[in-house]
């Protein structure tokens, strides 16, 4: 099902993409992870009694909720007329970007101008202490460039720099140069010569504040610290405050699943050698994990409750899928 | 055809004002679909359900709760979300003027850029000129639409773009990483994967790269509307090379071949 919605409540410790990353005919198998988080603390979403609530697609003529597997891309090519584009005919109008990152050609991290850069992303490498992927890494960092392709993610094409930075590589993509606007396409007018004297009381103001560092305290979110404040206070006095007793808690979410993020990075990172998690990616899990994978989180959900799994409320699919295979 | 501004708003600088206007320098060219319920393609709706019950809930009964990290919820009307808003403003504060590239292009979020408010053509220009020659980017600050903003001011192109930032806890950093000890390389493979990476580098030319995939969407979009066929392009199959050390041979034939 394509799935536009970004959303936090739908959030999965999942790769956007997964692929190869080709460097001549090295080829290194990896997974994409998004590596910045929304916007401030998230809030839930919940009915007048404190329910959490869930976000799910409607249809308007049959008047019901719709399982994933019931919706499609639609294109509008007249009003109220739909061209349906399946997923698989995304994909294949380009297969080969849709499944390769090819790197073609090399730039110096510092040439591309920083109004390019749009999002990040981490590569996780798909085999455990993939020496490819240590080798690019370690290359790219120690000469200072960043490769450059275009690959197809999700039914667009994604123009992207692959940059090494703390043996990690990254995948950011970047705008493509018809998408930026030049002052003339805005319409911005012709610049008449400047007043020195004015230019010189600007200049002093200017001095003042120069400094060398970027002072990274002040990228703090302060609505956030306000929200927290209003927050404590209500529960100081325990106004509105509703007990999730056998919930485990959403919020932590996020940020846990940045830690868990970094674990994985960790693990794949390492070498051969088996630890404990190893018997859970082992061939007969992988079976279990994949017609699970499958299922639609709606029937994950229906499952847990059949096997009275507490907290399933507020668990995403991971955690359902999680849950229900600890439980089986 | 000129844009439109979004936002106006007065950059301060000691007692300098400089009244500007805020215009998107990003333009949005993806094909953008719709999702539809497939049975009787109308579009779908999003509702909130109770997911117990499976019940919608109407948007009016909708409340929003801070998750504590116990998991307990606190409930928060919308006076009470309105006591934290920001208060209105038109101010740009610039807070530092850093030496380029002192912000990470990885806080960039997106690009505006300023042209200068009715009367204000002669600050408007002083400034450029000023920031031309101070050569630095400022760090500015301010609100707009209730929502406090951080933002990187330098000239692209002779014009001041300012571009929002994200905010600290927004990037996760590998900086903290204690990476495992990697498997050995040998410097054989070092040198093979240098040697590549020098033949493949140029400078950049953003020109050279088009979204060619944007058009076949398109075109695939006008044939399927028209009640025609897709012919599907079968995925290649390539070769696996399991050899780091041979695979960094035969790609460094390849590309002399091709020089």
């Amino acid at each position: 099902m394509p799935d536009d919605d970004d959303g936090d409540q739908t959030r999965e410790l999942r790769g956007f993409w997964s692929g190869n990353i080709a460097f001549g005919l090295v080829s290194v198998p990896v997974s994409l992870f998004s590596a910045s988080r929304a916007g401030g603390v998230s809030l839930r979403m919940v009915d007048e009694d404190g329910t959490p609530l869930q976000r799910r697609y409607f249809c308007s003529k049959e008047e019901r909720l719709l399982e994933s597997d019931e919706i499609v891309r639609g294109y509008e090519v007249d009003e109220d007329r739909f061209v349906v584009i399946e997923d698989d005919e995304l994909e294949a109008i380009s297969p080969d970007k849709s499944r390769e990152i090819k790197l073609e050609n090399f730039v110096g991290v510092s040439d591309i101008d920083p109004a390019y850069f749009e999002r990040a992303y981490f590569l996780v490498p798909d085999e455990d202490g993939s020496r490819p992927y240590w080798l690019l890494a370690r290359v790219m960092e120690e000469t200072g460039r960043a490769g450059i392709a275009t690959f197809v993610m999700r039914g667009k094409e994604y123009l992207v720099a692959i940059i090494a930075q703390h043996g990690i590589l990254r995948a950011e993509t970047l705008r493509f140069h018809d998408e930026l606007r030049k002052p003339e396409q805005v319409g911005l007018p012709g610049i008449a010569k400047p007043d020195s004297k004015l230019v010189s009381s600007i200049l002093r103001a200017m001095r003042k504040l120069r400094a060398k560092t970027l002072d990274e305290d002040s990228l703090t979110d302060e609505y956030s610290s306000r929200l927290e404040k209003l927050v404590q206070g209500k529960m100081r006095k325990g106004k509105d405050v509703v007990k999730a007793p056998d919930d485990i808690g959403p919020s932590e979410r996020e940020s846990a699943e940045i830690i868990d993020l970094m674990q994985v990075l960790k693990d794949r990172m390492r070498g051969k050698e088996k630890d404990s998690s190893a018997s859970r990616t082992g061939e007969g899990a992988k079976t279990k994990r994949s017609t699970l994978d499958e299922r639609s989180k709606e029937a994950l959900y229906k499952r847990a409750r059949a096997l009275k799994i507490k907290g399933r409320s507020s668990m995403n699919k991971q955690q359902l899928i999680d849950a229900i295979r600890d439980e089986a | 055809m000129a844009a439109r501004a979004i936002w106006k708003g007065i950059i301060r600088l000691g007692d300098v004002k400089v009244p500007v206007k805020l215009y998107a320098s990003v333009e949005d060219r993806s094909t953008h679909f719709r999702l539809l319920h497939r049975k009787d393609r109308v579009p779908v709706r999003q509702a909130m359900i109770n997911p117990e019950t499976q019940e919608v809930v109407p948007y009016e009964k909708v409340r929003r709760a801070f998750v504590t990290a116990e998991g307990d919820l606190v409930l928060l009307n919308d006076e009470e979300l309105e006591t934290i808003e920001p208060p209105s403003s038109r101010t740009i504060h610039i807070l530092q003027l850093l030496p380029p590239r002192a912000i990470d292009h990885r806080w960039y979020v997106r690009p505006y850029f300023l042209g200068p408010d009715e009367g204000s053509d002669g600050i408007y220009a002083a400034f450029i000129g000023a920031l031309q020659k101070e050569g630095r980017e400022a760090l500015t600050r301010w609100v707009m639409r209730k929502k406090e903003y951080l933002g990187s001011l330098r000239l692209v192109a002779g014009y001041p773009m300012m571009t929002v930032l994200r905010h600290s806890h927004q990037v996760a950093s590998t900086e903290d990483l204690q990476l495992p000890e990697g498997p050995k390389l040998a410097s054989k493979e070092i040198d093979m994967a240098r040697s590549l990476m020098d033949m493949l580098t140029a400078d950049f030319k953003p020109s050279d790269y088009r979204d060619e995939y944007r058009a076949r969407v398109q075109e695939l979009i006008a044939v399927k509307s028209s009640g025609g066929k897709v012919k599907k392009i079968p995925l290649r199959k390539k070769p696996k090379t399991d050899d780091l050390q041979s695979a960094l041979e035969a790609s460094l034939r390849q590309e002399r071949k091709r020089a």
